[in-house]
C-alpha cells in the first residue's frame, strides 16, 4: 500500500489486459512482476518474480490443455510452473474446508435441536407462494416462481451496487453493510440465542442477556468492520453466515429452497463467467480502482484487514489490488499465497429476502414482525456481502511481504490468502441444513462429502484454469444430485442394511 | 443409559479410526483430500449398488441380492481409486508440501482406505446410533439388547477391513500379485455374506469369524507394507 505510485500504475496495466480478459491471473502476475521491478529495493523479489511469471505462462498455457482431463495436477511436463501453481493448493482447501465444515456444523446442530429453524409457519415476502396446495404440479411452479422472484431481486440487487459502485457511493454501500451486518449481529444473533434457549429450557434474565449480546455485538462489528485478531473475525463471519442460512432455511418454503439452490448456482455461473455478467463488472471495475474488497463480505483464511485498511470502498475492487501490492512488498524467499475468492452474487438474493423478511413481518404482527425485522437485517448484510463480493474466485499470488507492509501483525506471513464468499458458506449450509432437517444423517454426511469434493474440484479447476470461478455451480450440483438421490434410492437401501445388520 | 450406551458404541466403532486419522491423517492437507476422495468414491459406489437394488424391484426383499451388487461396486470403486491414485501421484506429490508423501507407495492405499471404510462405517452405523440415543431402547418387549453394540462391531471391523483391503489390494495391482487382489475380494464377500446371519441374531457366529478374519487381513496388509515382527518390536520400544 505504501508504493501508491507504482500501484496505479499496476492498475492501468491491470485494466488494460482486463479489457481482454479480466479474470485471467496472468495479468495480477504481470502486474505483480512489474510492481517488483518498480520496486527496486528488493533485487531478489525481481528475479523471483520474472521466474515465476515465466513459469505462470506456461502453467497457464498448458493448464488450458489439460483442463479438460480435471485430474489432479497434471504431471511433470510442465515442472516447476505447476508445483508453484499447486504446492499451496493442498493447504489452501483444507483451509477452505475448515470453515466450511464449521459452518455447516453449526447450522446442521441448530437444526436438529432447535426445532424453531425447521418449522414452517411464516414466509419471506419474496416468496408469496407458500406451496400449500397438494398437487406437486402447482407446488413445483410455486417454487420456481418463488426462486424466479429471489433472482430477480438478486439480479436487481446486484445491479444496484454495481452502479453504487460506478458512482463511487462508497459510503452508501459502507453504510449499508455496516446496518446490514448490525442487524445480523444484534436482532438476528438476539433470535437465535432466544429459540436456542427455550430449546433448552434455561432461564435467562433480560439484564445478562441484554449485556452479553452487546458485548458480542460490539465486539463482531470492530472485528469485522475495523480490526482484531483474525480468528476472531474468522468466527464471526462463520457465525453470520450460518445465521443467514438459518433464515434461509427457515422462512423459504420447502421446494423453493431447492429450487433457490439451483437457480441461484447458475445465476452465479452466469454472472461470473459470461463478459458482460454483473459480477465480473463489479470485479473488473475493483481491479480497475485498485480497491480491497469489503472485509464483511469475504471469508479469508489470510488477514482481512490490510484489505480494509487500504479499502473504503468497493469491496470486489480491494481483493485484486491487494494482491498486486503484496506480490510488490513480497520477499522472494517467502512462498506465493494464492487466494481463491469467490465472489458470490447471493447478496443481491440476500437483500431481497430481507426485503421479503420485511415485509412478511409486517404482515405476520409482533413475533414475526420481530422476526421479519432480524430477516431483513440479515438480508441486508448478505446483500451488501453479496454486492461487495462478485461471484468469482480470483486467483491471486500474495507474497508475505503485503502483510508485513500493511499494518496488520506478522500471522499473515504463514497464512496465504484464500477467500471464499460469504454467500457460497451461506448456500452450502443452507444445503447441508436443509438435507439434515429431515433427519436422516446419512443424506447430511453425503451432502457433506459431496459439497467438499465439489469446492475441491473447484479449487482445482481454479488452479488449472487461473481465472475467477464461482464456488456454488459444482458443489452445489452435487450436494442435490446427492441429496435426491440419497433420499429417494441410497435411505431404503441403507436402512435395510443397518435394519438387518449386513455390512456391505 | 441410553446416553452411554450411545457414547460407548460411537466410540467402539469409530474410536480406532479417529485416532488413527488424528495421527497419520490430520497433520497431512494431502492426505485429507485423499480421504476425502475415497469417501466420495464410496458414496459413488453405494449410489449405484442402490440404483441395482432400487431397479430389480422383485429382489428388494432379498439383501443379499444387493449386498452381491454392493461388493462388487465397492471393487471397481476401490480399483478406480487405484487407478486415479496411481496416475495423479506425481501432482499429488506437487501440490503437498511434504515431498515424501509418495516414498511410501501403500501410504496412499493406506489413506483411500480408511476413507472408504470410514464412510462405509459412518453409513452403516450413523442413523443407528442417531437412534441409539432414545428416548427408545432396545430389547424390551422384542428384539435383541445387543442390537447396538453388535453393529458398533461389526462396524469397526469393516471400516479396518476397508484400510487393510486398500493396502493389499493397491499391492497386489503394484506387484501383479493378483493372489492378494483376490483375497480381497473373497473375504469381503465372506464377511459381507456372514453378516447376513445378523437378523438371525447368531452374533457369536458373524462376529468371531469377522475378527478373524480381520486379524489375517491386518497381518497380510503388514507385511504387504514391508512390517515384521522385528519392526513392530523396535517402533514399540522406541515408542516407550
Amino acid at each position: 500500500m505504501s508504493d501508491t505510485g507504482s500501484e496505479t500504475e499496476e492498475a492501468t496495466e491491470h485494466t488494460a489486459l482486463m479489457d481482454g480478459h479480466i479474470a485471467e491471473a496472468r495479468p495480477d502476475r504481470v502486474i505483480a512482476e512489474r510492481i517488483a521491478k518498480k520496486r527496486k529495493t528488493k533485487p531478489d523479489n525481481q528475479r523471483s518474480y520474472g521466474s515465476v511469471d515465466g513459469v505462470t505462462g506456461g502453467a497457464s498455457g498448458s493448464g488450458s490443455g489439460s483442463v479438460p482431463n480435471a485430474a489432479p495436477p497434471p504431471p511433470p511436463a510442465e515442472p516447476q510452473l505447476e508445483e508453484l501453481e499447486l504446492k499451496y493448493g493442498a493447504r489452501h482447501v483444507i483451509k477452505l474446508f475448515v470453515p466450511v465444515t464449521l459452518c455447516m456444523l453449526v447450522v446442521v446442530a441448530t437444526i436438529s435441536s432447535i426445532n424453531f429453524y425447521s418449522v414452517k409457519d411464516v414466509y419471506l415476502a419474496y416468496t408469496p407462494f407458500h406451496e400449500e396446495s397438494p398437487y406437486a404440479v402447482t407446488k413445483v411452479w410455486n417454487a420456481l416462481a418463488n426462486s424466479l422472484i429471489l433472482l430477480s431481486v438478486i439480479a436487481l440487487m446486484t445491479v444496484l451496487l454495481i452502479v453504487l459502485y460506478k458512482k463511487r457511493c462508497y459510503k452508501i454501500i459502507h453504510g449499508w453493510l455496516i446496518l446490514s451486518s448490525l442487524m445480523l449481529l444484534f436482532l438476528f444473533s438476539y433470535l437465535y440465542i432466544e429459540e436456542a434457549l427455550r430449546a433448552y429450557n434455561i432461564p435467562m434474565d433480560y439484564i445478562t442477556l441484554i449485556f452479553g449480546m452487546w458485548n458480542f455485538g460490539v465486539v463482531g462489528m470492530i472485528v469485522i468492520h475495523w480490526k482484531g485478531p483474525l480468528r476472531l473475525q474468522q468466527a464471526y463471519l462463520i457465525f453470520i453466515a450460518a445465521l443467514m442460512a438459518l433464515v434461509f432455511i427457515k422462512y423459504l418454503p420447502e421446494w423453493t429452497t431447492w429450487a433457490v439452490l439451483a437457480v441461484i448456482s447458475i445465476w452465479d455461473l452466469i454472472a461470473v463467467l459470461t463478459p458482460k455478467g454483473p459480477l465480473r463488472i463489479l470485479v473488473e471495475t475493483a481491479q480497475e480502482r485498485n480497491e480491497p474488497i469489503f472485509p464483511a463480505l469475504i471469508y479469508s483464511s489470510t488477514v482481512m484487514y490490510c484489505l480494509a485498511a487500504t479499502t473504503t470502498g468497493g469491496a470486489e475492487g480491494g481483493a485484486e489490488p491487494r494482491p498486486v501490492a503484496a506480490g510488490a512488498a513480497g520477499a522472494p524467499g517467502e512462498p506465493r499465497a494464492r487466494e481463491l475468492r469467490p465472489l458470490n452474487p447471493h447478496g443481491s438474493r440476500e437483500n431481497e429476502a430481507n426485503e421479503a423478511a420485511g415485509a412478511g413481518g409486517d404482515a405476520a404482527g409482533f413475533d414475526s414482525a420481530w422476526r421479519a425485522r432480524a430477516q431483513q437485517q440479515r438480508r441486508l448484510r448478505v446483500d451488501t456481502v453479496e454486492r461487495a463480493e462478485p461471484p468469482r474466485y480470483t486467483t491471486r499470488i500474495d507474497r508475505p511481504n503485503t502483510a508485513h507492509a500493511a499494518p496488520q501483525p506478522g500471522a499473515d506471513d504463514e497464512e496465504k490468502g484464500v477467500k471464499l464468499g460469504l454467500g457460497d458458506f451461506i448456500f452450502y449450509s443452507v444445503l447441508v441444513g436443509k438435507a439434515s432437517s429431515y433427519g436422516d444423517w446419512n443424506t447430511t454426511l453425503a451432502c457433506f462429502v459431496a459439497i467438499l469434493i465439489g469446492l475441491c474440484l473447484t479449487l482445482l479447476l481454479l488452479a488449472i484454469l487461473k481465472k475467477a470461478l464461482p464456488a456454488l455451480p459444482i458443489s452445489i450440483t452435487f450436494g442435490l444430485i446427492f441429496y435426491f438421490a440419497t433420499r429417494c434410492v441410497v435411505k431404503p437401501f441403507a436402512d435395510a442394511l443397518a435394519a438387518e445388520q449386513v455390512f456391505i | 443409559m441410553t446416553l452411554a450406551e450411545f457414547f460407548s458404541c460411537s466410540l467402539l466403532a469409530f474410536g480406532a479410526p479417529l485416532v488413527m486419522f488424528a495421527f497419520t491423517v490430520a497433520n497431512d492437507p494431502v492426505r485429507i483430500i485423499i480421504m476425502i476422495a475415497a469417501a466420495f468414491g464410496w458414496l459413488l459406489s453405494f449410489l449405484l449398488s442402490s440404483l441395482v437394488w432400487y431397479a430389480v424391484v422383485p429382489l428388494r426383499s432379498y439383501l443379499a441380492f444387493g449386498m452381491v451388487f454392493a461388493i462388487i461396486f465397492q471393487e471397481i470403486f476401490r480399483y478406480g481409486m487405484y487407478v486415479l491414485l496411481r496416475k495423479t501421484e506425481a501432482g499429488l506429490k506437487e501440490i503437498s508440501e511434504n515431498h515424501n508423501i509418495g516414498s511410501n507407495k501403500l501410504e496412499m492405499a493406506y489413506v483411500s482406505g480408511l476413507g472408504f471404510g470410514t464412510m462405509s462405517g459412518a453409513f452403516a452405523l450413523i442413523n443407528v446410533l442417531a437412534d441409539s440415543v432414545g428416548p427408545g431402547t432396545l430389547g424390551l418387549h422384542t428384539g435383541t439388547e445387543y442390537f447396538f453394540v453388535t453393529s458398533a462391531a461389526m462396524t469397526l471391523c469393516m471400516i479396518l477391513l476397508n484400510t487393510f483391503w486398500s493396502v493389499i489390494f493397491f499391492s497386489g495391482f503394484d506387484d501383479k500379485n493378483y493372489v492378494k487382489v483376490g483375497w480381497v475380494i473373497v473375504s469381503h464377500f465372506f464377511v459381507s455374506g456372514l453378516s447376513l446371519l445378523n437378523s438371525k441374531e447368531l452374533y457369536a457366529a458373524t462376529i468371531l469369524p469377522s475378527y478373524i478374519v480381520l486379524a489375517i487381513t491386518a497381518y497380510i496388509a503388514f507385511r504387504t507394507a514391508g512390517g515384521s515382527a522385528r519392526s513392530l518390536m523396535q517402533s514399540i520400544a522406541t515408542r516407550s
